[in-house]
């Protein structure tokens, strides 16, 4: 028998899981899983950016990989889509990279800036 | 909280199951974990998306890619490129989904784009077998309001605003059937829901309840609730085992909720459910009919009045509602009743759910406003009939209703409209019928499917029905008589006037329409012997052409009844009065010579 204040506990916390196929105006984590990104090590960063996601319980979160991106001397590349703000290009992620990635940019709001492809340029 | 990146969604509807989908589910399990991939990724079972002629379907979120025709062998290949790499996997994914290499939205596809899924809102998209997942998606959420905030007669007020008409196929207004069975005084009230869906063709009904059955068993709290009813039974045919099923999960985990039983929600309000199956009579989705079954009886109509909403089961007062009808509540309340009157037409309002089948490309459930061409659903959404074949009628409404020809193709989808034309809206079911089939058989078809499933209790309707069918079959096998269609017109007059039910009353429309719209195929059939269509096997011809005869004799050494006859080199000739038209000779001829017409 539940109360109402527990199915709107158990709405909020199974939407949270299952958004991902209807809403798709959320924050976008994208990661490199080309040939090149797997080689330097997408897949630990993929995986730290899941745990940390989910340890956080964060709402509206899509986490997806895409192929070859083009820099590829400087993978593992993490791009950051917020909804109403510029793309924000990650590279040469690691597994505790992508930690403080998602605590500060993620959670706070604050791009990560010596991270960044622009911080390499200079 | 369980953060999956990435959702497998495949449809274990009763059709792609059919199709093999669950070893396609169980290889993805499988090859998900060969690639160490379980905590990141959730393959899902669900509900039908509709496009039926390409599955089985399966989505993988969040890029939404649309995968068609999967077959088991293809998961190996998906996992490895999509779920690991990234890349999807162009070559299985839905063609109309990629244009000039561009990957579309599954919304801006063709076939979805003119639909509004109101019905099948969750179908697709959530496990039927979750409850948890209907919840996320406002499940419950408008029982929560009715029961907390609101009284009976603000229920039946807001059915009433929202102009929802039973999508059964009488159109009768929902709302007022909810206010009658709130004024009748009784100790006990029932609630039923019609899911007998017995026209040929359809699966409307089937699709909601093995996609989304909860939001059929909200719907029915609401309705006990809005006329103090605290029994419901779903009355399924027993030929939907998956439907059945998950009805059965839905209704046992509504329970553990404490969504049905005593003091739901702790407002002490208590209502449950329970599901009677039916044995495979198409009368017993008669409304009395399907009573009488549950009262355990032989599923036979009764006079009315007494009407349903005074004295309906065990003579207590009862509505009975279809499937789809239910599947719009929760939206009405979640949304509100504004919403779903601001589509479709004047006087029908809201969505209607359609099961496309015959002669159409794209086969499968499609849902779309009211108001939306005949036009529309054939060419923009259903992809035009295939192999180029010219687009004849549309038949809505199966046996009880008539059809669109070609001529009346713009007509705008709703009750009233469809009435104007000779046919009804019906349940849902539209078979699409080319150049290649002859209207006169279609009708014989819809009558034989009557004389088979009429109860017998009224004259009109176990004898009347027979007569037609006997000049059908005369007519359809060459022995067509003048006079025939006038006595067929004053069969069918007069079984509309005095059958005792739906069944027997409607059971002419498909003759009446057919004779209205293609009377010259009839006249052909009757005066000329000839079938227009090339269907009816008794009035065909076998006939050999002279040009492409070589004389070589081959035919009539296999023809069974010694039909042909000829001289070696010289063309040979068919007997017709001997031909018994098995075709043998059509076949063995090595100069395609012989042809039927």
């Amino acid at each position: 028998m539940k109360t109402i204040q527990e199915l709107e506990e158990i709405r909020k916390k199974t939407l949270d899981t299952i958004n991902i196929r209807k809403d798709r105006s959320g924050t976008r984590i994208v990661v490199g899983m080309a040939t090149c990104g797997i080689a330097a090590g997408a897949r630990p960063v993929l995986l730290s950016i899941i745990d940390e996601v989910k340890k956080h319980d964060l709402a509206d979160v899509v986490v997806a990989q895409t192929g070859c991106i083009g820099m590829c001397r400087l993978e593992p590349i993490v791009e950051v889509y917020k909804p109403g703000e510029e793309k924000v290009t990650y590279i040469k992620v690691n597994a505790s990279k992508a930690i403080r990635i998602v605590n500060e940019h993620i959670m706070q709001g604050k791009v990560v800036d010596e991270y960044t492809v622009g911080a390499v340029e200079k | 909280m369980e953060m999956y990146r990435s959702h497998v969604m495949i449809c274990k509807g009763t059709g792609c199951t059919s199709s093999n989908s669950e070893q396609i589910a169980k290889n993805f399990e499988e090859e998900i974990k060969k690639n160490g991939l379980e905590g990141e990724i959730v393959v899902e079972r669900t509900g039908c998306f509709g496009l039926c002629a390409l599955g089985p379907v399966v989505i993988i979120y969040p890029e939404a890619s649309f995968y068609s025709m999967v077959k088991p062998e293809d998961v190996e290949e998906i996992v490895k490129e999509h779920l690991v790499k990234g890349r999807v996997v162009k070559r299985l994914l839905y063609a109309g989904s990629v244009e000039e290499n561009k990957i579309k939205a599954i919304e801006d596809v063709q076939f979805y784009k003119k639909q509004v899924r109101v019905a099948l809102r969750n179908c697709g998209v959530i496990n039927p077998e979750n409850i948890d997942e209907y919840i996320a998606f406002d499940g419950y959420k408008a029982l929560e309001k009715v029961l907390t905030q609101m009284t009976p007669p603000e229920v039946i007020d807001t059915v009433k605003k929202s102009g929802l008409r039973g999508r059964g196929g009488a159109g009768f207004p929902t709302g007022m059937k909810w206010d009658f069975a709130a004024r009748s005084q009784n100790d006990q009230k029932y609630v039923l829901c019609n899911a007998d869906e017995g026209d040929p063709g359809a699966f409307m009904d089937r699709s909601v309840l093995e996609g989304d059955p909860h939001s059929v068993v909200e719907a029915m709290i609401i309705a006990g609730f809005a006329i103090g009813a605290s029994q419901g039974y779903i009355y399924c045919r027993a030929e939907y085992p998956i439907a059945v099923k998950r009805l059965g999960i839905a209704i046992g985990q509504a329970r553990e909720y404490g969504l049905l039983g005593e003091n739901i929600m702790g407002t002490g309000f208590k209502f449950d459910l329970q599901v009677r199956l039916g044995a495979g009579a198409f009368v017993c989705g008669e409304e009395t009919a399907l009573m009488a079954s549950i009262e355990g009886k032989r599923g036979m109509p009764r006079p009315r009045p007494p009407f349903p909403a005074n004295k309906g089961l065990f003579e207590k007062p009862t509505i009975l509602n279809n499937v789809e009808t239910y599947a719009n509540i929760p939206q009405i309340f979640n949304k509100g009743p504004e919403w779903f009157a601001s589509m479709g037409t004047e006087k029908s309002k809201g969505t209607k759910v359609f099961a496309l089948g015959g002669k159409i490309n794209n086969t499968g459930l499609v849902e779309i406003p009211m108001g939306t061409t005949m036009r529309e659903v054939i060419y923009d959404i259903g992809g035009g009939c295939p192999n180029g074949k010219k687009f004849k009628a549309a038949q809505t409404g199966g046996p009880s209703g008539g059809c669109i020809p070609a001529s009346e193709i713009d007509v705008p989808i709703d009750y009233e409209n469809l009435a104007a034309k000779g046919s009804i809206m019906g349940s849902g079911g539209l078979i699409v019928m080319d150049e290649d089939n002859c209207m006169v058989d279609i009708a014989r078809f819809f009558m034989d499917f009557i004389v088979d499933e009429s109860c017998g209790k009224c004259t009109p309707c176990r004898e009347g029905t027979k007569r037609m069918l006997e000049i059908l079959d005369r007519i359809t096998q060459g022995k067509g008589e003048e006079g025939d269609i006038e006595k067929l017109e004053n069969l069918a007059k007069n079984i509309k006037n005095s059958a005792l039910c739906g069944l027997g009353q409607t059971a002419p429309n498909p003759v009446l329409s057919t004779i209205n719209y293609f009377r010259d195929e009839y006249d052909a059939h009757i005066k000329e012997k000839r079938c227009p269509a090339g269907v009816c096997k008794a009035l065909l011809n076998y006939t050999i052409l002279e040009d492409k005869c070589k004389g070589c004799g081959i035919c009539a050494k296999n023809c069974p009844s010694s039909a042909i006859s000829g001289q070696p080199k010289s063309p040979y000739k068919i007997d017709s009065s001997k031909c018994v038209k098995c075709g043998v000779c059509a076949q063995k001829c090595p100069f395609k010579a012989i042809v039927k017409k």
